[in-house]
């Protein structure tokens, strides 16, 4: 066997000086030749560690082999037997914590880039336009899914490949969760998700907009209308703040919101589109994870001078992708470590024109087993800023949650739901994603809507005997 | 889509739209809103639900024309469709019987009071009304209002019709005849409500005003809306709209309105000008 490259064949990017201008894609994905090339690097392992580190399991090694072999199509094929979402996944998904990082050739140099090569193929898929999915002959069954972001999705999509009639209500006026409104388009091309759903609708999948399930419609409702069963996959969307003085300053959102304007509503193209935003010269984000990081390379695309993270432990504790990070490094992020705001002062017309912070040190390891961070007294000091997203975590999305009083939740408020089956505390109704696990990963949402769409199949089938005269 | 049914002109600068959306009409309650928008490139807008009709199917809305996005739905004509028509949102208003109650509506804010008088009627209440605006031209929905009240009180800024003087005004005197007001409800502009409050206050009368801040999705995702009351943050979407109005930081919400001043006037006299054909930035 010849030898081996040590790295990953490199993928080409936007230049740093134009991308921090625009909001096109960073990567650039891979040509044929190239996926080829990094598809050889794949040793073929028998016991097939990668495997083992991707949350749905896709057959890593099969699909790489056909790459190698030029044969795309089968190796799309492959890929979508686990994954019903690859060209999202491909972009997005944490791979060096997981297939990436059980990959063999760490012992030698870098893995195998297995989603980039994931991406490759969707891609490729995608230009030789999507082919119309069997559809199986329908059941007659209705089944409600609430929510489309991933888990939302890959739970219809998979309902709807066993024949069930599936309607997905969805509170925003367009589709993707997270996925459209949270994660930015120099990431994620809004036209990825738009492909995605177009597929899902081929299946047969109905998808109701505007429309929010306990207020528009009520659960009751959902089962008056014949639906036999639910899944449930609102998302962990409620913005925390620090609660400190000043956070209502004109010139403070909330991650959410500042994301939610740009990427959703489009600001950045305001005002061809009318949806403002607002963005100073001097930016802070509060925090250190994904939603930091986008929140900061976005407000320097749109045209901030100093963008900042402002994070209370240091760079080694960020639960952001590294790929990330050192993106956000190029693009010119300041980042202030060990550093917490305590509060915010404003001008007479109550916009924020500093902050007050505080140093930290890294204490004993808490329950999480990262070191806490604790203040460090009379370390206090301002950073004039005129911009602030506050990106420190999310809650439980809490419409349904309020108007769903039999649910159970746990005690962090997520709803109670079998890990294996997404089964709730109430008969028929299943649940999956961020409102059961808390803010956690895309992948791990379309896992958790794909165990739930085989449990609800396993539930109707037996309902149905059941139910027979 | 949402289909206009019909639409009309209240008064200089406010419209009336019945919007079918009959799974918004089958649900809503008085207090509640929806969030609009005109076209793909739109913003998401809050309005009142003035007035429902569950088995018809529709939801009337009215509007005053502030900017660029009321300016541009004031437009649409009967047959036109709006893009979406979200909702019901927000808290319903509590009602229950409480006996003697005061409904104080102010500007456009007379839309959003009528739902609320309905129900305190139908809830056995005995409702004092009262409405006001700058003139008499620009006062609306009057039969509509004093058909779900016991007594309506007419008030004008420049006295050209009912009594001269503010709502506020007409509040003291109501509350002087009536020692048995238990309660009140007072909408329209920000400042209107925070001296509303004080005169209710004054009187000791439990005061319930409804916010109109920034928004965006309405649901409780984005925080766009957060207030202070009772000095905690509140989202006024999803924990209200309505709130004791004594606890609220109105400053705070004054200011807040402004978050985007700049951005509004630009994307205002951009649309103006191309309404006039000076250039056509919308291509
Ligand atoms: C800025 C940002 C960046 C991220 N980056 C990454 C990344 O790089 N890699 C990664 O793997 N993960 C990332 N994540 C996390 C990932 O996006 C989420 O874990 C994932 O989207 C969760 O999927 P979900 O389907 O559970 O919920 P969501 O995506 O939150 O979707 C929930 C949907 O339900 C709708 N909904 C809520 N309530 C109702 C109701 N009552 N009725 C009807 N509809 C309702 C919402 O409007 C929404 O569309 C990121 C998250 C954010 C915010
Ligand atoms: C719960 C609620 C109910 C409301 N009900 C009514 C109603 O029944 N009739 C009515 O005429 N108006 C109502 N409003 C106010 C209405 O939403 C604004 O007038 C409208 O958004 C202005 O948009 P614009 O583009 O025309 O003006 P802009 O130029 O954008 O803004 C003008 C003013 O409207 C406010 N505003 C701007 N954008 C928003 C937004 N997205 N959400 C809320 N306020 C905004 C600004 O603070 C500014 O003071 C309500 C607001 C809320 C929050
Ligand atoms: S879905 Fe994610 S974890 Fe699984 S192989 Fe693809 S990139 Fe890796
Ligand atoms: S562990 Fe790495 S080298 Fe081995 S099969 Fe998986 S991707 Fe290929
Ligand atoms: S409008 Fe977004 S939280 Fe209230």
């Amino acid at each position: 066997m010849s030898k081996i490259r040590k790295t990953k064949v490199p993928m080409k990017e936007q230049p740093v000086e134009q991308r921090i201008k625009n909001f096109n894609e960073v990567p650039l994905g891979y040509t044929p030749e190239e996926a080829i090339e990094e598809a050889k690097r794949c040793l073929q392992c028998k016991d097939a560690p990668c495997i083992k580190g991707c949350p749905v399991e896709i057959k890593i090694p099969d699909f790489i082999r056909e790459i190698r072999e030029g044969n795309f199509k089968r190796a799309i094929e492959i890929i979508k037997q686990d994954n019903s979402l690859p060209a999202i996944c491909g972009r997005v998904c944490p791979q060096e914590e997981q297939c990436e990082k059980e990959c063999r050739l760490n012992k030698i140099g870098e893995p195998v880039a297995i989603g980039r090569l994931e991406r490759f193929v969707a891609d490729w898929e995608a230009e030789q336009g999507i082919e119309k999915p069997k559809i199986p002959s329908p059941k007659g069954i209705k089944v409600a899914v609430i929510g489309s972001g991933p888990a939302g999705l890959t739970a219809a999509g998979e309902l709807a490949k066993m024949g069930y009639d599936v309607t997905i209500f969805e509170a925003l006026h367009d589709t993707g969760g997270v996925l459209r409104y949270g994660i930015p388009e120099f990431r994620l091309p809004k036209r990825i998700i738009d492909r995605e759903v177009e597929y899902i609708k081929m299946l047969g999948v109905k998808i109701e907009l505007n429309a929010i399930v306990g207020k528009t419609i009520t659960i009751q409702q959902l089962w008056d209308e014949g639906f036999q069963a639910m899944f449930i996959g609102t998302g962990a969307g409620l913005p925390k703040f620090m609660n400190i003085p000043g956070e209502n300053l004109n010139g403070i959102y909330s991650a959410n919101e500042f994301l939610t304007r740009v990427n959703l509503m489009k600001a950045y193209l305001f005002p061809e589109y009318d949806t403002p935003i607002k963005v100073g010269k001097r930016v802070a984000v509060i925090g250190g994870g994904n939603v930091a990081m986008d929140s900061v390379r976005t407000a320097k695309r749109l045209g901030a001078e100093q963008a900042m993270i402002i994070y209370r432990r240091t760079e080694k504790e960020m639960p952001a992708r590294i790929e990330e990070i050192e993106r956000a490094k190029e693009e010119g992020i300041i980042f202030h470590f060990l550093t917490n705001p305590i509060r915010y002062i404003g001008d007479e017309r109550g916009n924020v024109v500093a902050m007050e912070c505080i140093r930290m040190e890294l204490g004993e390891p808490d329950e999480s087993g990262r070191r806490k961070p604790q203040p460090i007294p009379g370390s206090e000091f301002t950073i004039e800023v005129d911009t602030v997203v506050v990106a420190i975590g999310t809650g439980p999305n809490p419409v349904l949650l309020q108007a769903f009083p039999e649910l159970k939740l746990n005690k962090w408020g997520y709803i109670e739901a079998d890990p294996e089956t997404g089964a709730t505390s109430v008969p028929g109704v299943y649940a999956g994603g961020d409102i059961v696990t808390g803010a956690a990963t895309v992948i791990s949402a379309m896992g958790a809507g794909k165990r739930a769409a085989k449990a609800i199949d396993e539930y109707l089938q037996k309902k149905i005997k059941r139910d027979a005269p | 889509m949402y289909p206009i049914l019909s639409s009309k002109k209240l008064a200089p600068n406010i419209f009336e739209f019945v919007v079918k959306a009959p799974l918004v009409a089958k649900n809503a309650k008085a207090g509640q809103f929806v969030i609009v928008r005109t076209h793909e490139k739109g913003e998401r807008i809050p309005l009142t639900i003035a007035d429902f009709d569950p088995q018809k199917g529709t939801v009337t809305i009215v509007f005053q024309v502030v900017g660029k996005t009321t300016d541009e739905l004031s437009t649409f004509k009967e047959g036109d469709s709006l893009r979406d028509f979200v909702g019901p949102l927000g808290t319903p208003s509590e009602i229950e019987f409480f006996g003697k109650v005061l409904v104080v509506g102010g500007g456009v804010g007379i839309a959003p009071i009528f739902p609320i008088a309905k129900a305190l009627k139908e809830a056995g209440n005995e409702v004092i009304g009262i409405i006001g605006a700058r003139s008499a031209d620009l006062l609306f929905w009057e039969e509509k209002v004093k058909s779900v009240c016991d007594r309506l009180i007419i008030c004008t800024d420049d006295g050209s019709k009912g009594l001269k003087g503010f709502v506020t005004q007409a509040m003291e005197e109501v509350f002087k005849e009536n020692g048995d007001i238990k309660r009140c409800w007072a909408i329209g502009p920000l400042i209107m409500m925070k001296f509303a409050t004080q005169v209710a206050k004054k009187y000791n009368i439990p005061i319930i005003v409804s916010l109109n801040p920034i928004m965006v999705d309405g649901t409780g995702m984005c925080g766009a809306c957060r207030c202070t009351v009772g000095g905690k943050t509140v989202f006024a979407c999803s924990h209200g709209p309505e709130f004791d109005g004594t606890l609220v930081d109105f400053d705070e919400l004054i200011k807040r309105g402004e978050r985007f001043k700049e951005e509004e006037k630009l994307a205002w006299e951009r649309y103006k000008a191309m309404k006039e054909g000076k250039t056509n930035v919308q291509d």
